[in-house]
C-alpha cells in the first residue's frame, strides 16, 4: 500500500466540509460533545476511535441522517440541516457508504447504481447506464451489472456500494467502517478501490479499523474519544507519539508482543 | 340431484357470479387503495392522519360486515345521502377491507430494515421517491402472501350482499330455494360457483409466493 505523498499544499486548499462544534445526543446521552472538523479540498481524513465512541454518529450527522443538538456542519459553506430545503442537493455532494451491506435488494447491480442519477439528478437513463459500466469497469465488476446483490460476495457488494455513491459526483466521500463485515479475504479489494480514490485527490472522511490501511491512506488521523477530538495528526505521528494516554491505549490493542 | 333443473338455474348462477366478481373485484381495488395510503400515514406517524387512521382502522375490524353495509344501506340515506345496492356493496367491502390490508401493508413496510431508506436518503433521494422505488417494492413482496389471504377473505365477505338485496350469488342460491326448494341443486351451484372464483385466485396466490421466495429477497 503505497501512496505517494504529494499532500504538502493541503494547508493551502478550501475548506470544503466544516463542523463546528457539534453535539449529539440520544435521550440525553451526550455522544459528541462539540465536535470541531475541517476537511480540505482534497484531503483524505481518517477517524478511529474505540467502539462506541459516536464515529458513526459522526458521519450521520454530517449526513444529516440524525437531527444534532448542537453546532453545525458546512459543506461549501452551505449548512446542512435535516430537513432544509436544500438537503437533497446537499446530499448528493456527500457520498456515503456505510458498514452493513445496503444495496437496494430488488434492484439489480445497474438498478441500484442508476437509480439516483435518474430519479435524482434526472439524467437521461442511457448515460447514466453508460458511467455505471464504466465505473463498475474501474473496480473489477463490469460483469455483474445484471447481476442481484444476493448473487455477489461481501467484498463485490461494497465496491457496487462505493460506485453507487460516486456516479452522483459528490465532493466528499464518507466511508463507516465499509470492510467491518467483510471476510478477511475480501478486505484488500474494498481497500484497494479506497486508495484508488485517494490517489484521484477525491475528498474523504473515513472511519476505519484497519490501522495499516490508515496509516497508508490518511493525510490526518483523528481519534475520537468521550465525544472529543483528542487527536488530530498527520499519520506518521499519530501511530508513533500520540498525544495522549487514550489514544496510546487504543493503539496497543492493535499490537501484539512476542510471546518469547 | 336433477341436472335439468341444474342447466336451467345456471345462467342466473352465471350473471349472479359476474356481479360477485365485479362487485368484490371493485371493492378489493379499493381496499388496497386505502390500505396502501393507511400504512403509509402510520409508517410516517403522520400527525393527526394517524390517530384518524387508527379511530378507523379499529372501527372497521371491530365492527361486522353486515353491520357496515345496513349502516351504510339504511343510516346514510337517514342523513341525506342516498345510496344503492350496488353502492352500498362496494363501499362496505372497502371499508373493511381497508383496515386488513392496512396490516397487510404495514407489516410489510415495517419489515425494511431502516438501512434501506437512509442509504435511499443518502443518495439525495426525496421520501417520496425512497417509498416509491426502494421500500415500497419490497414491502409489497413481504406482504403478498397476507394480501392474497384478505383478498380470498374479501371475495367470502362478498356473500353477505345479499342482505342488502344485491342479486350475488348467494342471493340467488337463497331466492331458488324459498320459491321452488330446489335446495340440492341451489346449493350445489352455489359451492361450485365459489369455487369457481375463489380457486383461481388461491393458486395465483401461492404462484406468486412461490417466485417471491425464489427471487429471495434480503441481503
Ligand atoms: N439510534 C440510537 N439511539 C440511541 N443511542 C444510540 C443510537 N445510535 C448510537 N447510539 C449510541 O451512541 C454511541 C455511539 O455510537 P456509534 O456512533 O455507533 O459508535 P461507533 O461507530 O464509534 O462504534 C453508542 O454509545 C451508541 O450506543
Ligand atoms: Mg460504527
Amino acid at each position: 500500500m503505497d501512496i505517494t505523498d504529494n499532500k504538502e499544499n493541503m494547508t493551502e486548499a478550501p475548506v470544503l466540509l466544516s463542523v463546528r462544534g457539534l453535539v449529539k445526543s440520544f435521550d440525553g446521552k451526550t455522544v459528541l460533545d462539540g465536535i470541531d472538523l475541517d476537511v480540505r479540498q482534497g484531503e483524505v481524513v481518517v477517524i478511529v476511535g474505540p467502539s462506541g465512541c459516536g464515529k458513526s454518529t459522526l458521519l450521520r450527522c454530517i449526513n444529516a441522517l440524525e437531527p444534532i443538538q448542537g453546532g453545525e456542519v458546512l459543506l461549501d459553506g452551505q449548512k446542512i440541516e435535516k430537513d432544509g430545503k436544500n438537503l437533497t442537493a446537499i446530499r448528493q455532494k456527500i457520498g456515503m457508504v456505510f458498514q452493513s451491506y445496503d444495496l437496494f435488494p430488488h434492484l439489480t447491480v445497474l438498478d441500484n447504481i442508476t437509480l439516483a442519477p435518474q430519479k435524482v439528478q434526472k439524467r437521461p437513463r442511457r448515460e447514466a447506464e453508460e458511467e455505471a459500466i464504466s465505473l463498475l469497469k474501474r473496480v473489477g465488476l463490469e460483469g455483474k451489472a445484471g447481476s442481484y446483490p444476493r448473487e455477489l460476495s461481501g467484498g463485490q457488494k461494497q465496491r457496487v456500494a462505493i460506485v453507487r455513491a460516486l456516479i452522483l459526483h459528490p465532493e466528499v466521500m464518507l466511508f463507516d467502517e465499509v470492510t467491518a463485515a467483510l471476510d478477511p479475504e475480501m478486505v484488500r479489494e474494498v481497500l484497494d478501490v479506497i486508495l484508488q480514490l485517494a490517489r484521484q485527490g477525491r475528498t474523504m472522511l473515513i472511519v476505519t479499523h484497519e490501522m495499516q490501511f490508515a496509516r497508508a491512506i490518511a493525510d490526518r488521523v483523528i481519534f475520537l474519544d468521550e465525544g472529543h477530538v483528542l487527536e488530530d495528526l498527520p499519520p506518521e505521528r499519530f501511530f508513533t507519539e500520540p498525544g495522549t494516554e487514550r489514544a496510546k491505549n487504543f493503539l496497543h490493542m492493535f499490537e501484539f508482543e512476542a510471546v518469547r | 340431484m336433477d341436472w335439468t333443473v341444474i342447466a336451467e338455474y345456471m345462467p342466473l348462477f352465471r350473471e349472479a357470479a359476474f356481479l360477485t366478481v365485479r362487485l368484490g373485484l371493485t371493492g378489493i381495488a379499493i381496499a388496497i387503495a386505502v390500505g396502501i395510503a393507511c400504512a403509509v400515514v402510520l409508517y410516517y406517524r403522520i400527525p393527526v392522519l394517524k390517530t384518524l387512521v387508527s379511530f378507523y382502522i379499529e372501527l372497521s375490524r371491530n365492527t361486522p360486515l353486515l353491520v357496515q353495509l345496513f349502516f351504510i344501506y339504511y343510516g346514510l340515506p337517514k342523513i341525506g345521502i342516498s345510496t344503492n345496492p350496488v353502492f352500498c356493496g362496494i363501499s362496505g367491502l372497502a371499508f373493511l377491507g381497508g383496515s386488513y390490508m392496512c396490516e397487510a401493508f404495514r407489516s410489510g413496510l415495517e419489515a425494511i430494515p431502516p438501512i434501506q431508506s437512509e442509504s435511499a436518503e443518502s443518495l439525495g433521494m426525496s421520501r417520496l421517491q425512497v417509498m416509491r422505488y426502494v421500500i415500497f417494492p419490497q414491502a409489497l413482496s413481504i406482504s403478498v402472501p397476507a394480501l392474497m389471504a384478505n383478498v380470498i377473505f374479501l371475495m367470502k365477505e362478498t356473500s353477505i350482499f345479499s342482505a342488502v338485496s344485491i342479486m350475488d350469488l348467494m342471493f340467488t342460491a337463497k331466492d331458488l330455494i324459498g320459491l321452488y326448494y330446489r335446495t340440492t341443486e341451489s346449493l350445489f351451484l352455489l359451492v361450485v360457483f365459489y369455487l369457481i372464483i375463489l380457486l383461481p385466485i388461491s393458486i395465483l396466490g401461492s404462484l406468486l409466493e412461490r417466485r417471491l421466495r425464489y427471487a429471495g429477497f434480503g441481503a
